[in-house]
């Protein structure tokens, strides 16, 4: 399961004079993006600043208007997917009738084994999954009866079930209480070593701690390639002045004094 | 009494109550879980227009509603996924147009149309063989369909963003489900009516709910229910000389409300009870 150990680093995607217009309005100008293995990239904005559909472009859901989106991995030209994808757990309709370990599996239900039954192998990785994210001893509850911060573990079990080499996380730690979120995180850390991670949050304390890069995006993207975010970064991207405010006593704390 | 199930009619109407018990088992929880019941109705509305074409042309009215219903499952999907038009606007505006196409139909129809309040309410009593042999085809079109497509279906209903990305082609999948619904009305039509399908789409699934989160495990139940009401259904309407599809739906209606207020009566009294420690 450790792919990345056989292939030297390099790049997963990377995105090319990006621009997405809405009825003529532009969300998106002239992105330009590399995601690359080990990567963990934090993208920061504010709501409206065209963070969901940048990740949309990325996952292949919607055409970008101009620009162009490369996959450089070659698994992707066999159509294979490569990235997962975590989206709010509060998205989902909790009365549905169905288990962890079901959902878990949806990880595997791809496009290549239409028409056919789950396969040994693919159980295989469904609870390596589980277990991953510490989630496989809840395996027979239903999906909705969980908190929200292990409902999210498990979507993040489903992302891993399709073997991603790039993970993609939007808001994940919304509506998640603050004990949950550290733990979230710190499972990142761990899946850090195993495949690239984007973050896309609103949340840029919380996420500066951790990621490795982080950008801002406001139609436009600012990327530093570091975890240092300035005052003027900030208004350049929220277009009015911002204070910062660092909360906790993290040793790794990123953001300045001021 | 039971010499009454030596008539062929009684043996088609039972029989006619176990296939439509199976098809709004499976599909009924299909159309509870993913909340497309107001699709269901459009879907069994619109098909009235088919109902009148056949009376027009001459041919059997269900083969008319079966074009109808397809076509309208078809056209709800197509229309929501390539228009700016809302899913909820596009059920209604088909659902009122197709029962205006059946009444012009109706309407210039020859003659007299005297059997047209089976369509439109039920009656298991006059299934004949041949709509038998029809049934029997549909439900084994939605057993092949569920049996092959079903990690699909399932995920596709829980969360159809992440279905795509991993390129499960959804759109196409929503489009059977919704044909799915079509022939599951197609089924229920002789013994329900069009107007009352609903119903059937929804109690036994939302019963089974009660009892189980396994999506399979729930279709089974369903369609216990459904077989369970339809049969009790259809003795009690004989005894009581009332009509048949009415009498299924306020029974299972009837059930379930009892069942949902006995719990809820139950777990208030626990809750009283643990308060009082």
């Amino acid at each position: 399961m450790n792919k990345n150990q056989a292939h030297p680093p390099e790049d997963i995607i990377r995105l090319e004079n990006v621009w997405m217009y809405y009825n003529d309005v532009p969300v998106l100008e002239d992105i330009n993006l590399t995601i690359g293995h080990g990567d963990f990239l934090g993208i920061i904005g504010p709501n409206g600043g065209g963070k969901t559909t940048l990740l949309k472009i990325i996952l292949g859901l919607i055409k970008p208007t101009r620009g162009e989106l490369l996959y450089c991995k070659y698994s992707s030209q066999k159509g294979e997917n490569l990235m997962g994808y975590v989206t709010q757990h509060n998205l989902f309709d909790h009365s549905f009738p169905v288990s962890v370990w079901d959902v878990a599996m949806m990880g595997r239900a791809k496009g290549s084994n239409l028409f056919k039954r789950y396969s040994k192998y693919d159980k295989e990785v469904t609870a390596h999954a589980l277990d991953t994210v510490g989630m496989l001893e809840h395996k027979d509850t239903q999906i909705g009866s969980l908190s929200g911060g292990q409902q999210q573990r498990v979507f993040i079990a489903r992302a891993l079930a399709t073997e991603p080499e790039l993970l993609l996380l939007d808001e994940p730690t919304a509506s998640v209480d603050s004990a949950a979120q550290t733990e979230f995180y710190e499972l990142l850390e761990q899946l850090k070593q195993q495949m690239a991670i984007v973050i896309v949050s609103h949340d840029l304390s919380a996420i500066s701690i951790y990621v490795d890069k982080i950008a801002c995006l406001n139609r436009q993207l600012f990327y530093h390639g570091n975890t240092e975010i300035s005052p003027e970064m900030l208004e350049e991207t929220y277009k009015c002045p911002v204070q910062i405010i660092a909360h906790g006593d993290h040793p790794h704390r990123v953001l300045k004094g001021h | 009494m039971f010499e009454v199930l030596r008539f062929e009619f009684m043996q088609n109407a039972l029989a006619a109550g176990l296939l439509a018990a199976i098809a709004c088992g499976i599909v009924g929880t299909y159309v509870v879980s993913k909340r497309v019941v107001f699709i269901s109705g459009g879907i069994a509305h619109t098909s009235f227009g088919g109902v009148g074409l056949g009376y027009l042309i001459g041919i059997n009215p269900v083969i008319g509603a079966m074009i109808f219903a397809v076509a309208s499952a078809l056209g709800i999907g197509v229309i929501t996924q390539r228009t700016k038009l809302t899913e909820d606007t596009t059920i209604g505006i088909l659902w009122a147009m197709g029962m205006a196409v059946g009444t012009i139909f109706i309407g210039l129809a020859p003659g007299y149309t005297p059997d047209l309040f089976s369509y439109l309410f039920g009656n298991i009593l006059t299934v004949k063989s041949a709509d038998l042999i029809l049934m029997i085809i549909l439900d084994a079109v939605i057993i092949i369909a569920v049996l092959a497509l079903f990690k699909e279906f399932l995920s596709m209903s829980f969360d159809r963003e992440f279905s795509a990305i991993a390129g499960v082609p959804v759109k196409v999948l929503h489009l059977l489900l919704l044909c799915l619904i079509a022939l599951t009305i197609v089924v229920l039509i002789k013994v329900v009516g069009i107007i009352l399908v609903i119903a059937l789409l929804t109690i036994p699934a939302t019963l089974a709910r009660q009892f189980t989160y396994d999506l399979k495990k729930m279709m089974g139940l369903a369609t216990l229910f459904g077989i369970l009401f339809t049969y009790a259904g259809l003795w009690l309407s004989y005894i009581l000389d009332v009509p048949s599809g009415a009498t299924i739906i306020l029974l299972s209606g009837a059930v379930l409300f009892a069942y949902l207020g006995t719990t809820k009566l139950r777990s208030r009294r626990k809750r009283k009870a643990t308060a009082t420690e």
